[in-house]
């Protein structure tokens, strides 16, 4: 069966999202990453998603989910690399994924989880406050 | 690529290919980026519901040129339990999947024009068009 | 009546060709004072074209449908014409002047040829109309298309030289919207922010909007759905600008825009982000 690739980085895992995920490759990325969380002591959570050319609400409910349970496992999610039509397209679509975190790249986004960690808290920039 | 043809929407992977589709014949007609994304992403919505809520159906895409206007329009049928209350179905984050009840609404706001017909006990069917 | 299907409008063309030319082109000086955009010669250049495409189209085609095949390269020669003179800024009457000012001349060598049948004449004379209207109509048509062709491209010029997106500082950019934001034109402008976005990496967009007299709903909501997706992206936004009046339209429209950063000049939203960006300023103390 096909995965998506989970990458640690020092304390961090990074999720590349490179295919036109069917539902099920969705479901087990998030069973996967949990895991790996737990089994890592990952305290955070990069998922790029800049080779997606369409988010639709059923992405959109996955990247919440884990934002949401890498949260009660202790770790931060940061969405990089959003592309500017599926951006758009998403607002336009009334998801605006509340408590996800988000940054314009991989290296922008490790900063962010750095910066949050050395703060010891929740960083300040939720993509729908 | 003909004009007007009708995909399975079945499985998961159906949604994979009939976004694929809507994406080419997207291109063809020679919307930009943007629209082509918006189209896709309400197709994709409309495939999930028919497999969700119609236990599967078929997708029929028109390429359509009237005048000077260019678009193309999807029809979504299924033959399964209909909506009862359409108005009901088509507000902001209803559902009866388990979702985040933004697949009819969120299709609707993607696309310049929006159908539906459904009738309880047989089947519902779902059409949007969107002009360049 | 002379015979139908064969008219006697191509021998006479063929026969007086040089004197209908030079008529026609003394028509066309003294009616629409041509000369004033057009070189004499080159008046003459385009009317003797024409008027051998004319002959050789009425020889081949005895049924007068200018749609036909017969008539391809007389409408081309026309299609050229009209482009290049909408073009020129000449108005659709002016551009099928050219056409309808060949009518007297025309009819001066009918009634010479055949004015001692009045049946004949008034035959060919209504053949002739039939011709020239619908070639005149032609070139009218096309006219107003290329005129909105050129309408259309200059929209399209301005929306580009009317919204540019400047860097003012590393991850810092700016977007001065000045004139009235139509659906249309935001809508474009927020697409070219987003992706001048993503290209410079930059964390914090301004959108300045002091040049902008009139905020709408629809307008409003574009910008805060702008706000929205650059927040998917990873970046934020700040709205400066906003006069006392839009401020009171954003409030009765019932616009929520707590969400958003906003400030009241350009100046104050500069200071914001470069305290964002972890740049400070201060003036140098003297030595």
């Amino acid at each position: 069966m096909e995965r998506i690739p989970i990458l640690k980085m020092n304390e961090f895992l990074l999720v590349s999202i490179q295919v036109d995920m069917h539902d099920r490759l969705a479901m087990t990325l998030q069973d996967d990453l949990t895991d790996r969380i737990v089994r890592d002591r990952a305290r955070g959570v990069l998922i790029d998603i800049s080779s997606l050319e369409i988010v639709d609400s059923f992405i959109g409910r996955m990247i919440g989910n884990i934002a949401a349970m890498s949260r009660v496992l202790d770790a931060e999610t940061v969405v990089v690399g959003m592309r500017p039509a599926v951006a758009i397209t998403l607002v336009e679509l009334g998801l605006a994924l509340p408590g996800v975190r988000t940054s314009l790249n991989v290296d922008k986004g490790m900063e962010l989880l750095r910066s949050s960690l050395a703060r010891g808290g929740n960083g300040h920039r939720d993509a729908g406050r | 690529m003909p004009d007007d043809e009708t995909l399975p929407v079945r499985s998961s992977n159906d949604i994979v290919v009939v976004r694929q589709v809507v994406r080419m014949r997207a291109v063809e007609i020679g919307f930009n980026l943007v629209e082509q994304t918006k189209i896709v992403t309400a197709a994709s919505e409309l495939a999930r519901n028919t497999i969700d809520h119609g236990g599967g159906g078929s997708a029929r895409l028109q390429s359509l040129r009237n005048g000077g206007r260019a678009g193309l329009r999807l029809t979504f049928e299924d033959k399964g339990p209909g909506i009862p209350d359409i108005e009901l179905a088509l507000k902001d984050g209803y559902t009866t999947g388990g979702g985040l009840g933004l697949g009819l609404s969120g299709a609707r706001r993607l696309s310049n024009e929006f159908e539906i017909q459904s009738r309880p006990g047989e089947g519902t069917r779902v059409t949007i068009t969107r002009w360049k | 009546m002379a015979i139908r299907g064969r008219s006697r409008l191509s021998d006479v063309v063929s026969k007086h060709e040089a004197a209908i030319l030079t008529d026609w082109i003394k028509e066309q000086l003294a009616a629409v004072k041509a000369a004033d955009r057009i070189g004499e010669a080159e008046l003459r250049t385009e009317c003797a074209r024409f008027l051998t495409l004319l002959k050789v189209a009425l020889r081949s085609d005895g049924s007068h449908d200018v749609s036909s095949a017969a008539w391809s390269e007389t409408r081309e020669l026309l299609g050229e014409l009209s482009r290049s003179r909408a073009r020129a800024g000449y108005s659709p009457s002016e551009t099928a002047a050219f056409v309808l000012s060949l009518k007297r001349p025309l009819f001066d060598r009918l009634r010479g040829e055949i004015g001692g049948d009045a049946d004949a004449l008034a035959d060919e004379v209504w053949q002739t109309t039939l011709v020239l209207d619908r070639l005149a109509l032609f070139t009218t048509e096309l006219h107003q298309k290329s005129r909105d062709e050129i309408i259309l491209r200059q929209q399209q010029d301005m929306l580009e030289l009317s919204t540019p997106v400047v860097q003012l500082w590393e991850s810092i950019l700016a977007l001065p919207l000045i004139g009235t934001l139509d659906s249309a034109r935001t809508q474009v402008v927020m697409e070219n922010l987003l992706q001048r976005i993503v290209e410079t990496g930059a964390s914090i967009a301004i959108i300045d909007i002091t040049g902008v007299p009139t905020v709408d709903t629809l307008v409003a909501q574009h910008l805060l759905k702008t706000v929205a997706a650059a927040r998917l992206m990873g970046a934020d936004c700040i709205i400066s600008g906003i006069r006392p009046q839009i401020a009171q339209t954003i409030v009765h429209l019932g616009v929520e825009l707590s969400s958003v950063i906003t400030k009241a000049t350009l100046a104050d939203a500069f200071v914001i982000a470069l305290q964002r960006t972890g740049a400070t300023i201060g003036r140098a103390t003297k030595a």
